[in-house]
């Protein structure tokens, strides 16, 4: 089966990227295909590799990029979701006059078109949030 | 722009401020209108006061966006369910929301109400129609 899988939480404060995180890996691990994972609302937080978490606990964004980089994920961050929050790639932080860019290995930002694309191809949508 | 039509559905529990998830999901709609999918939209728990008339959030230093659903109709967005049961849990009527039509293109261009008031068993139904749920 096809999934599209949304986030729709920040991380840390909400356990949805961490649920979403290990249904991935489960429904891969059974040979399932993940066509996307969508970060929406305070989701596109997930993909700032400037968080610094505890040694002891686990490093969501590190835990993402690294499944992506393994199966080859297409990790998207909703544009206009980042924007407001202040995650940006150097394309963004370029056009918009920004000193930086903040965005992690793996993750890519794109427009909410592709959360209806991946809706629209996926054969089941599975929304993590609150 | 795709060959394939889902019926897609949008979820609004939330009220209209205070978090973002209202504002959020309408950009969600507007973007999908484009795909030429079949939409909907729900309205249960306290999403069904995003469709409340008078909204003023000036003083909040909000913007209000409740406008934006009368505009929907244009956006061939015309499938607007609200949970009875939500709406009598929260004292609000048909006559508290806004009164938001379409224009039916099949029947001369008749302005019809988008909004469809279900019971909380028939929303069960119109859920499970679905071939996308998004939940906001």
């Amino acid at each position: 089966m096809k999934f599209g899988i949304v986030v729709s939480e920040g991380p840390y404060t909400h356990q949805a990227s961490d649920s979403a995180y290990s249904f991935v890996k489960a429904a891969l691990a059974k040979g399932h295909e993940v066509s996307r994972v969508f970060f929406y609302h305070d989701g596109v937080n997930v993909g700032t590799r400037l968080s610094v978490p505890p040694q002891d606990d686990r490093q969501i964004q590190a835990q993402w990029t690294a499944l992506g980089k393994e199966h080859g994920l297409d990790l998207v961050i909703c544009i206009a979701a980042a924007q407001r929050r202040g995650l940006l790639d150097q394309n963004e932080a370029d056009r918009q006059g920004k000193d930086a860019n903040n965005i992690a290995e793996g993750f890519r930002i794109s427009g909410l078109g592709q959360l209806i694309e991946m809706g629209i191809q996926a054969d089941r949508t599975i929304t993590f949030g609150d | 722009m795709s060959e394939v039509v889902k019926k897609f559905l949008y979820v609004n529990r939330k009220a209209p401020y205070g978090t973002i998830y209202a504002q959020e999901a309408l950009e969600v709609v507007l973007i999908g209108a484009a795909f030429d999918q079949d939409v909907s939209l729900a309205f249960l728990d306290d999403g069904v006061f995003q469709l409340t008339k008078g909204q003023d959030t000036r003083a909040a230093g909000l913007k209000n966006f409740s406008p934006t659903f009368r505009a929907l109709g244009d956006y061939e967005v015309t499938k607007l369910y609200v949970e009875q049961e939500s709406l009598d849990e929260r004292g609000l009527t048909l006559d508290d929301l806004q009164d938001i039509q379409y224009e039916d293109e099949d029947d001369d261009y008749e302005e019809k109400p988008s909004i469809i008031v279900v019971s909380r068993a028939e929303m069960a139904n119109v859920m499970a129609d679905q071939d996308v749920v998004l939940s906001f």
